[in-house]
């Protein structure tokens, strides 16, 4: 067990940390941040994205000592000061959550694809982007309309 | 209608902690001191267990306790049951296997917990569970259904003789029979309800945690229905008494039935935190979970439908046979019987139905309740059907399926169901205006053009939801009732917590129970909390599944909410010194008829407790009101959906191109949560008919047992879809709801399959209709020509 030290929502962070902890497990188990899931365990549902240096990752697929002097963002930290990021709005506005256990990946891996695409994003466009992330409650039809009208509301 | 109020699409009161990353499931909660178990699992299908050697990881870095299932055993610790008792033809009952939570004589699937490793951290476990030495002596396996009954057979359970739970039928064969040979047309089909994996996204878990001090037992598990949960781990598995043991089931995320019910992970976690003393934490991983998670489906049919020379159909028969798996899991026997073969009348009148049903064990994964529940299995006999003979007959399946509605309702099916109310001819026609079917030739042959096939399939379903009366439910085999509870609880300053038995996994409980409180009541809809899923808060309930939330579990709220009414009735006629009958209550408002006076919904609740105007004795203090709520009859939702599908006959893929959903669910609460239960069960109905295919090899081996394997659908195998509704107002609850959960799920594998087979020109090919699948037939059929 050794300590690895990262940036995660703008504080800076120690904890515990095994070879082979993943990056996920220090989320959740050694800073307590429970918003990033775990949907399986080949990097396949995307319920685990966080963003590391401001790009999407997945965040089981990495170690933790990986992370080591980065800087990460998790779902706790997409809001500023209390104000909801207008990806969030746009999920809740569209219904486009239902069990909410997909929906913080659904969200980071939104905010990213916005960052990489651009504002206006057409249906095509975001069902392509959204193959690393399984939602199996809502068809996909809200999150698609919530991820439209959140890109524009980014502008 | 009010803003927020029955009918007013109310944006979800839940959804604030979700996208915040607040949101509160099993595997968030951290007990102080909790340790970790890992389960140690067979890797054969079928293996007897010969011993178990623990001693080397004993001694291992951390290492609380190795135990297995002689340990479980010697404590006494008692099987998992299936709470429905099925009888066969001949009288005899259904054959349940003995179920213990770990095995100890003999492993009977892939994934059967034969030993479990507690440490104090979940890698000190799964590293000593390395060391633990399982001697096994494997046995031929069984994994497919048609074959478990076969002379040779390996026998799963000595109590079951050629692996047969229980043969059932239902309807009356003689009759049926006979309309057979007077048919003038018959349509036949061999037909496999392929075998899904529910896959939640939150993997269930499971913490026990035993205080000694109490000798209290709590478990968080990821439940759909924790009181169920408590009574079968109480009275049946005899772990606590039931005021000893606290389930708590908090934000669960997903169920689709496979969360409903009780795994022996549960049992295990609150035995060994009793025998270490501490908290014992579960949480499935994904490769768990593919071969511990109750799967659905796995039907083999053959089914007839016979027509007269005018295109009624005069009868129907189907002969299934039903893989329950190694095990019975808790509700399985009734999924492919009495929520099966009651539904085979679909939206027809046909005189004569008869089915029989064979259920086996098979060396595979438990099988129980998947949304829908036997329900799409019955709708996919049915439509196929349908649509196989309109083609047959060369009459519109559109027009066929006209010339066979029931058009007066109560409708009494020959297979126990009495339809209550209903316009399926609506429901088609608004759909197909909606899909623009008198424009689908163009479109053919513009397909065609592009060297494209295209097809178009309908599927008018119809389901029995709000599940169940329980008289009605008992008479059939059930073990419990079927009603919903409720409770009220209205606080001095007028805010109001409402405790119920049903449970939330993503279905919105929080925002729909509350637009009807607040309606109700006149109060903001800010006022009002929904508390469940803690057998400590709500006294019992039974819980969410069976698009029963809607029209039991409101219709309990409602029924509590009379009585709070009435009460406060009382309350404000002592405020205003007028008699209890000139009260009158209306948007948050007391008034006495005839008068000015009035008192607002907050004063009354205020004087309900402080008391200063009457007497203990002329009215006790308080506003709490609770109320059971037992259903009279099932509901019905029912609909017509039309999927459009464009082949590629170079590659075999399916692209879904439209899809039009027109249902009828009656009065509907929350319009943008019913559409998006009803785009949820459209997509695992697509991911059933399209993608999801569960493999087992014949050893026993399941070859689809992770994400890469298993095709999930994804947001680039769908389109959007057109949703719309009807209403026929349920008459059986004073709300008019007939619930919408499950709709898509039933409704949608028939018009896929509809639509490929329309596309191909042929019948013949099964679910899933994957690329392979779909080019092999190709390579054997010549399609129908576009211009056709």
């Amino acid at each position: 067990m050794s300590k690895v030290s990262m940036t995660v929502n703008g504080k800076a962070v120690t904890a515990d940390a095994d070879a082979r902890t993943l990056l996920v497990q220090y989320l959740r188990e050694g800073l307590r941040l429970t918003g990033t899931h775990v949907g399986c365990d080949t990097s396949q549902c995307g319920a685990c994205v966080v963003h590391i240096d401001g790009k999407a990752v997945k965040a089981c697929t990495m170690f933790a000592w990986e992370a080591e002097g980065k800087n990460v963002l998790t779902i706790e930290g997409l809001a500023n000061n209390g104000t909801l990021h207008p990806m969030q709005e746009a999920f809740r506005d569209n219904h486009g959550l239902q069990c909410g256990f997909c929906t913080p990946g659904m969200i980071m891996t939104a905010v990213d694809m916005v960052n990489r695409k651009g504002n206006n994003l057409d249906d095509k466009t975001i069902r392509e982007e959204l193959e690393g992330n399984i939602c199996r409650c809502t068809g996909y039809h809200n999150i698609v309309k919530s991820i439209a009208a959140g890109a524009k509301a980014m502008a | 209608m009010s803003a927020t109020g029955i009918g007013a699409a109310v944006r979800r009161k839940e959804d604030f902690r979700f996208i915040t990353g607040k949101g509160q499931y099993t595997d968030d909660v951290s007990r102080p001191g909790q340790t970790y178990i890992h389960f140690i699992r067979s890797p054969h299908a079928h293996a007897k267990i010969r011993s178990i050697e623990s001693s080397a990881a004993t001694g291992m870095p951390g290492v609380v306790a190795v135990l297995t299932g002689k340990d479980l055993a010697s404590d006494k610790i008692g099987n998992l049951i299936c709470g429905w008792a099925i009888t066969s033809k001949d009288g005899s009952p259904m054959k349940m296997s003995a179920h213990p939570a770990i095995a100890s004589e003999k492993a009977n699937h892939v994934g059967d917990a034969v030993a479990v490793v507690i440490a104090e951290t979940l890698g000190q476990a799964k590293d000593a569970a390395e060391k633990v030495k399982v001697d096994y002596e494997v046995l031929p396996a069984v994994a497919d259904p048609a074959k478990a009954q076969a002379p040779g057979a390996p026998l799963i359970h000595d109590v079951a003789p050629n692996n047969t739970i229980y043969q059932w039928h239902l309807g009356e064969q003689k009759a049926t029979d006979a309309a057979f040979r007077s048919a003038n047309h018959v349509t036949k089909l061999d037909i496999i309800n392929n075998r899904l994996v529910p896959n939640a996204i939150e993997p269930r878990a499971a913490i026990g945690d035993y205080d000694a001090g109490t000798d209290c037992l709590t478990l968080w598990n990821t439940s759909q229905n924790p009181h169920v949960a408590r009574l079968v781990i109480a009275a049946f598995v005899g772990m606590a008494p039931e005021h000893k043991l606290r389930v708590i089931a908090p934000d669960v995320g997903g169920g689709f039935g496979s969360k409903i019910f009780i795994y022996p992970e549960e049992v295990v976690c609150l035995w060994a935190s009793r025998k270490v003393q501490r908290p014992v934490k579960w949480v499935s991983d994904r490769s768990e979970a593919f071969v511990t998670d109750a799967h659905g489906r796995d039907h083999v049919t053959h089914a007839e439908m016979a027509f007269d020379a005018e295109g009624k159909i005069t009868a129907l028969r189907a002969k299934t046979i039903a893989n329950l798996g190694a095990y019975m899991s808790t509700f399985s026997s009734s999924v492919p019987t009495y929520l099966y073969a009651t539904l085979l009348s679909g939206q027809y009148g046909i005189p004569n139905i008869y089915c029989e049903v064979d259920a086996v064990y098979t060396n595979t994964v438990p099988v129980d309740a998947y949304r829908g529940a036997g329900r799409p299995e019955a709708t996919y006999v049915v439509e196929r059907l349908v649509e196989a003979g309109a083609r047959e007959m060369a009459i519109d399946p559109a027009d066929l399926r006209k010339r066979n509605f029931i058009k007066s309702f109560p409708h009494q099916t020959p297979v126990i169901m009495a339809y209550d109310a209903g316009d399926y001819q609506a429901s088609l026609k608004k759909a197909q205006d909606i899909a623009d079917v008198k424009g689908f030739g163009k479109r053919k042959r513009d397909s065609a053009r592009n060297g494209k096939l295209r097809g178009l399939g309908y599927s008018t379903y119809i389901e029995a939801c709000g599940i169940a009366p329980s008289q009605a439910v008992g008479s059939l085999g059930a073990g419990v009732g079927l009603w919903e509870s409720a409770e009220v609880r209205v606080n001095p300053t007028g805010s109001v917590e409402v405790l119920t038995g049903s449970h939330s996994h993503g279905q919105g409980h929080e925002t729909t129970f509350a637009q009807l409180v607040s309606q109700r009541l006149g109060i903001p809809i800010e006022n009002i909390s929904i508390v469940h899923g803690d057998t400590d808060k709500v006294q019992f309930g039974m819980g969410t599944y069976g698009s029963r939330s809607g029209a039991v579990g409101m219709t309990a709220i409602v029924k509590a909410l009379d009585k709070v009414e009435a009460k406060a009735k009382k309350v404000a006629a002592f405020m205003m010194e007028a008699a209890e009958g000139d009260i009158e209550f209306k948007d948050g408002k007391f008034t006495v008829a005839g008068t000015d006076k009035s008192a607002a919904w907050g004063d009354v609740a205020l004087n309900a407790y402080i008391a200063h105007k009457f007497t203990g004795a002329e009215l006790e203090p308080g506003l709490k009101e609770g109320a059971f709520y037992d259903p009279t009859n099932f509901t019905f939702p029912a609909g017509c959906h039309i999927c459009e599908v464009e082949i590629d006959p170079e590659t075999g893929n399916t692209d879904v191109v439209a899809w039009t959903a027109v249902d009828d669910f009656g009065i509907v609460i929350n319009p943008m949560i019913v559409e998006g239960q009803v785009h949820g069960g459209i997509a695992q109905g697509v991911g059933q008919a399209l993608y999801e295919g569960t493999v087992y090899d014949k050893d026993g081996q399941l070859m689809t047992g992770s994400y890469m394997d298993y095709a999930m659908p994804r947001a680039d195998y769908l389109p959007s879809f057109k949703v719309d509704t009807t209403e026929t107002k349920c008459p059986s609850n004073p709300l008019g709801i007939k619930g919408c959960g499950e709709a898509g799920a039933i409704a949608a594998p028939a018009a896929v399959m509809n639509a490929i087979t329309d596309a191909l020109g042929t019948e013949n090919i099964a679910m899933p209709a994957t690329p392979a699948t779909v080019w092999a037939v190709l390579q054997k059929t010549q399609p129908r020509q576009a211009a056709e």
